[in-house]
């Protein structure tokens, strides 16, 4: 009996171990990025397109005040409300003392420098298929970002989920490193996945979430509710978004529907990005939303 | 006392109209701010069919959209926009509520959409070339406006 009761108790302290080992947050190995020399310029386009000031940016920042990256906007989800932190490089306020391995752990793994999980309202579960030398060139924009000391503010996220271990559960369950659209038959569908599975992160709105808050990949893009509460996100699927290749192209850039009405919410921001982009990108995405499966009935 | 209760009544009937009566349906209203939209959506689609390449371009034509863009820019808003008349008052509107909190921000993004308006009206005979960036600022003055104050699609 007591010997049973002894088992017991090392077995379960071994699931335990087990599970803080599992559940552990994993900084990537800095080895990958040795090699690679960051080219700011193109880092600005990898900015853009990753759309990291739409969140990160003060709430009613407009114009060159969008780079200045000191956070405040807040995220409701089902799970709480996330308020996006100061990301620009000053070393109190924001990620100035980081190194570049601890700011690409953060991007492709979700990773914080003191090794604690994000919450996935930040979209490293996209980013994670960012390529390294991307991610290098992104640093070495990010150092001519103007530094903003404003500290960053708590998320509002209740019990359970404020365990930030459980973070890594969710991430043996979700953070997946392969594509969605498992091969891209041509160059400009390659290009395309690469902008909407990993630096746009289309599917992190148009996808729909499982109970535990992980994106459906069963469903990829077909649509999902708004996680505001109010109204729908629209499916890109080809059964749903029936749009031609050109007014897609062209709502992108202008933010104009081929009947002329024009995009709001949070589509705003991602068309300010669009627009920025070159006119291939745009027809890239395209290209990769026309190469999408018709979802199965 | 019952002298007293009529009299509330009847002050509300007559004084508080919109507050007591917060069901009306704005039906007059609403049919005209959105065909205002709608009037800028079909001259908008002439102006960008150009732009895109998809229709001809026709200086004229081109012309005659551009004027009636700023023909509705000059729609003065204030009495199409009732108190009560928001998203959480009535159905039939994606008219947020933030529309009546911050109405300075509201008026100045009409304003806005006045400016973009008046740039295409001077760039609309010009050529095919020049329509393409004054749409781009018309449709920023859209965007900057339904970023805040109109409700997503349900």
């Amino acid at each position: 009996m007591r010997r049973g009761l002894m088992t017991g108790t090392l077995v379960l302290a071994a699931i335990a171990a087990a599970g803080f080992f599992v559940t552990r947050a994993t900084p990537i190995d800095s080895s990958a990025l040795a090699g690679h020399v960051g080219d700011p310029a193109s880092g600005e386009t990898i900015f853009i397109a990753s759309g990291c000031a739409s969140c990160h940016a003060a709430p009613e920042a407009e114009g060159d005040a969008k780079l200045v990256l000191a956070g405040g906007q807040r995220f409701e989800s089902d799970f709480g409300t996330f308020v996006a932190p100061n990301v620009s490089p000053h070393p109190e306020g924001g990620l100035g003392s980081w190194s570049l391995a601890e700011f690409a752990s953060a991007v492709q793994q979700g990773v914080s420098p003191d090794g604690r999980h994000y919450y996935p309202a930040f979209p490293y579960t996209s980013y994670t298929r960012m390529t390294d030398q991307d991610v290098v060139d992104l640093w070495a924009y990010w150092q001519t970002l103007p530094a903003d000391a404003t500290p960053s503010q708590p998320h509002e996220v209740g019990f359970p989920f404020n365990i930030r271990r459980s973070v890594g559960v969710w991430k043996q369950i979700y953070l997946e490193d392969d594509w969605v659209m498992a091969s891209a038959d041509t160059p400009e569908i390659e290009r395309g996945r690469y902008l909407v599975e990993a630096l746009a992160h289309c599917g992190e709105c148009h996808t729909p979430r499982t109970a535990l808050g992980g994106l459906d990949r069963s469903a990829w893009l077909e649509g999902a509710p708004n996680p505001t509460g109010r109204g729908t996100i629209p499916a890109l699927t080809p059964d749903e978004l029936t749009w031609g290749p050109t007014e897609i192209a062209y709502y992108l850039e202008t933010g104009f529907t081929p009947d002329f009405d024009s995009a709001g919410g949070h589509m705003v921001a991602v068309i300010e990005n669009f627009a920025q982009l070159p006119a291939s990108d745009r027809e890239a995405v395209v290209a990769y939303l026309k190469a999408l499966p018709q979802p199965k009935p | 006392m019952k002298k007293h209760l009529a009299f509330a009544i009847a002050f509300a009937a007559l004084g508080c109209g919109t507050s007591v009566y917060a069901q009306e349906d704005f039906s007059a209203q609403l049919k005209a701010r959105q065909g205002q939209f709608r009037i800028m959506a079909i001259n908008l689609g002439i102006l960008g069919g150009m732009a895109q390449g998809k229709i001809d371009y026709d200086a004229e034509a081109a012309q005659a959209a551009a004027d009636s863009l700023v023909g509705v820019s000059m729609i003065q808003q204030p009495p199409m926009w009732p108190e009560g008349s928001d998203n959480m008052s009535i159905d039939g509107t994606r008219a947020q509520p933030t529309i009546w909190e911050d109405k300075v921000d509201f008026l100045s993004k009409w304003e806005d959409l006045g400016t973009a308006a008046a740039g295409i009206q001077t760039a609309a005979s010009g050529g095919v070339e020049a329509l393409g960036p004054a749409m781009g600022q018309i449709g920023g003055a859209c965007k900057a406006c339904h970023d805040t104050h109109r409700a997503p699609e349900s």
